[in-house]
């Protein structure tokens, strides 16, 4: 076993609780705060209880999806082996993909599928369209929710700087898909009013000598193929919605003790306030342990009165950190009131990154009692 | 070298590094150190909400030019300026600049932008970026700092220019992706600092990314600012209660643990940093300058300056670049 800070999960484990009552997990927060090893914790923990839990995870650390199993596996979940008599399943998002398949499946026939699959215009999309990756990591997230082959789906969403992206993501590509230019590209075939054609001529020959023709060319085409399948997407889309309101999804905000990151995850929590969704957890990783129990103002005296001493150094060392547990507590008061009364668990800094299944259960050994029960 | 004559060394300076890493802290303080040297300093944000503005003590900035740390004083220092340039706002720029009326613009909500910044990819990225080629042609500052997007997406900002020379093979957008190449891959106009933590994943993905930037885009890299590490503090490797008896200080015994235990701490996470270090150097072979981890997670302007004033020393033990 590994050494590190002593483990102190919450006795009354609200999070494993979360787990046994919700089907899906969607882990969510700023780039950077150990999103997808949270989710990956969260969903081998459900495993351990019992459940057949699966992790969609974004972007992972190489030797964490090697560890994992998913090197050069996308869009198929694999079966991690493990200790739990539950099971874990973990998938990488594979964008185009889960965008593909979702043509095919709200294509009228195969020839309309093919049609949008070999335009130029649509392969953009996956790459360049916001919000196309948060769109499909729900997708794929209600996908594998409906096929009830999972008791719990965790889902690990992209580092989106802005929250609103994340939320808006299924509303906002049917708009794209909705939009009027859409009409005014395929106009040309329809016949509209003479008014309006010159406005979406005037457009496209402004957007032609920008791009070049070629690429409009393929933009109209992308639409005018699309045609008719609208209303499959923005059905769809209301469904994947509908699901992020049900209450067995649970949304847990990750983040770190920073001031930046906890304005993000702050401005996230009013998001989905906003949005009428409500924070489950908070789950604070990186947090600088607090050696002395005592408040700064006595730390910092001390250090002052053995100024000069041999103990100086130390001292100084201890106030040193009672400085960042003060203002690390600084940062998390406004969130924590802000989510209550979502539990807020805290991860301390650990000795080394995360890159195998051991070093999720030392994780999991903060989060949960049973965890830290497990490893001793 | 010179402070001077290392931010002298080329016009714009593109700071990319994973998120969380504290980029947009290294890039304020590249300005502030830059500016205490005489250059006079414009920071290039793209997203917003990066916290530049406090680091100065000033409020956050926007789409207008502000001034976050004035020159003048004893040091005979020179401007730090700021702006923010989304990529948004570049395209409707150039639209405009290029013959876009006012019955078309109308038609320039959201999503037609997202129509067509998806028929041409890349093409937000490249308007920013021409954005910037423009303003240091007009010479705007002695040193351009631009804030860039977070790793995984700084490599594909960047290499929208090489993209697009390619797919608008004529037109506008060729001419501005070619002029843009021109300046990315010219070391005398255009340098990538990559900044990352002293920790395991950070220093992985940099150095990949460092790869890729010199193999796919021919940038030219500068050192590598390695954010956040424990300053050295001698004297924390006995143990504190022997310590205090050899001194004869009574200290409570609670106290002489958490001392330990602090003291152990940092000992044992300086050890790990140095590791990193280490596998940093051997694994790329880019001059590094460390910045000081600070014991505060809320920084302002005093930070910044302590910053600055370890950048400048770093930069000072810095052998002079051989030229390109």
């Amino acid at each position: 076993m590994t050494s590190g800070p002593a483990a102190h999960p919450p006795a009354d484990d609200p999070l494993g609780r979360m787990l046994d009552a919700h089907s899906v997990v969607i882990c969510t927060g700023s780039g950077g705060v150990g999103k997808t090893t949270t989710a990956a914790v969260l969903a081998m923990e459900a495993a351990h209880r019992g459940r057949r839990a699966c992790v969609v995870t974004i972007d992972p650390a190489r030797r964490l999806a090697d560890a994992m199993g998913l090197a050069g596996l996308t869009d198929t979940p694999a079966l991690v082996e493990g200790p739990w008599p539950g099971e874990l399943w973990a998938m990488m998002l594979d964008t185009k993909s889960t965008f593909d398949a979702l043509v095919a499946t709200h294509a009228a026939d195969p020839e309309q599928a093919a049609a949008i699959l070999e335009n130029r215009f649509y392969r953009n999309i996956s790459g360049s369209l916001s919000g196309t990756q948060e769109y499909m990591a729900m997708e794929k997230l209600y996908e594998l929710h409906t096929e009830e082959r999972f008791d719990l789906v965790v889902v690990d969403t992209p580092p989106t700087r802005n929250a609103l992206d994340f939320l808006e993501a299924p509303r906002r590509l049917t708009r794209f898909l909705d939009h009027r230019l859409y009409r005014l590209l395929v106009s040309p075939t329809r016949g509209l009013v003479r008014a309006v054609n010159l406005a979406a001529q005037t457009f496209l020959r402004t957007v032609s000598r920008v791009v070049g023709t070629e690429v409009v060319h393929d933009a109209i085409g992308f639409f005018a193929a699309f045609d008719g399948m609208e209303a499959g997407f923005r059905e769809r889309a209301a469904a994947v919605v509908e699901l992020l309101a049900d209450p067995t999804t649970a949304f847990v905000l990750v983040t770190a003790p920073r001031a930046d990151v906890v304005e993000e995850a702050t401005f996230f929590a009013d998001k989905l306030a906003d949005a009428g969704l409500e924070v489950r957890a908070l789950i604070v990783n990186r947090v600088h342990p607090d050696f002395s129990g005592q408040t700064l103002g006595h730390v910092v005296r001390r250090a002052e009165a053995l100024a000069g001493t041999p103990l100086a150094p130390f001292a100084a060392n201890l106030a040193d950190f009672a400085a960042v547990a003060a203002t690390e507590e600084g940062h998390l008061e406004g969130l924590t009131g802000r989510v209550a009364p979502a539990p807020v668990v805290r991860v301390p800094f650990l000795d080394s990154d995360v890159h195998d299944l051991g070093g999720l259960d030392r994780i999991a050994a903060h989060l949960f009692p049973d965890a830290a029960e497990r490893s001793g | 070298m010179d402070p001077a004559q290392f931010f002298a060394a080329s016009r714009v300076l593109i700071v990319a590094g994973k998120g969380g890493v504290g980029k947009s802290t290294v890039s304020a303080a590249l300005a502030r150190t830059a500016a205490r040297a005489g250059l006079s300093t414009l920071v290039v944000e793209i997203e917003g909400k990066s916290g530049i503005g406090s680091l100065f003590g000033r409020p956050a900035f926007g789409y207008e030019e502000v001034v976050l740390h004035p020159g003048g004083g004893p040091e005979g220092s020179a401007d730090v300026r700021a702006r923010v340039l989304t990529p948004d706002d570049a395209l409707v720029e150039y639209l405009e600049d290029h013959g876009l009326h006012r019955v078309t613009r109308r038609l320039m909500s959201g999503g037609a932008l997202d129509v067509v910044a998806t028929a041409a990819p890349g093409i937000r990225d490249i308007l920013v970026l021409g954005k910037v080629k423009q303003l240091e042609r007009a010479g705007v500052a002695d040193l351009i700092v631009l804030d860039a997007p977070a790793a995984g997406h700084a490599i594909s900002f960047l290499r929208s220019a090489r993209g697009l020379v390619d797919t608008a093979r004529v037109g506008p957008i060729n001419t501005q992706a070619a002029d843009v190449l021109e300046m990315l891959t010219d070391p005398e106009r255009c340098q990538v600092v990559l900044v990352t933590l002293p920790e395991e994943t950070p220093v992985n993905e940099l150095v990949d990314t460092a790869f890729s930037l010199e193999d796919e885009i021919g940038v030219s890299l500068g050192p590598v600012v390695v954010n956040g590490v424990y300053p050295p503090l001698p004297g924390l490797d006995a143990d504190p209660a022997a310590v205090a008896t050899a001194a004869g200080l009574a200290v409570a015994p609670g106290e002489l643990a958490a001392m330990a235990a602090a003291a152990d701490f940092r000992r044992e996470r300086t050890r790990l940093q140095g590791d990193q270090l280490d596998r940093l150097a051997k694994s790329l072979p880019l001059p590094q300058l460390p910045l000081p981890y600070l014991f505060s997670t809320d920084l302002g302007p005093d930070h910044l300056e302590a910053l600055a004033d370890a950048l400048g020393e770093g930069i000072g033990a810095l052998d002079a670049i051989p030229g390109p």
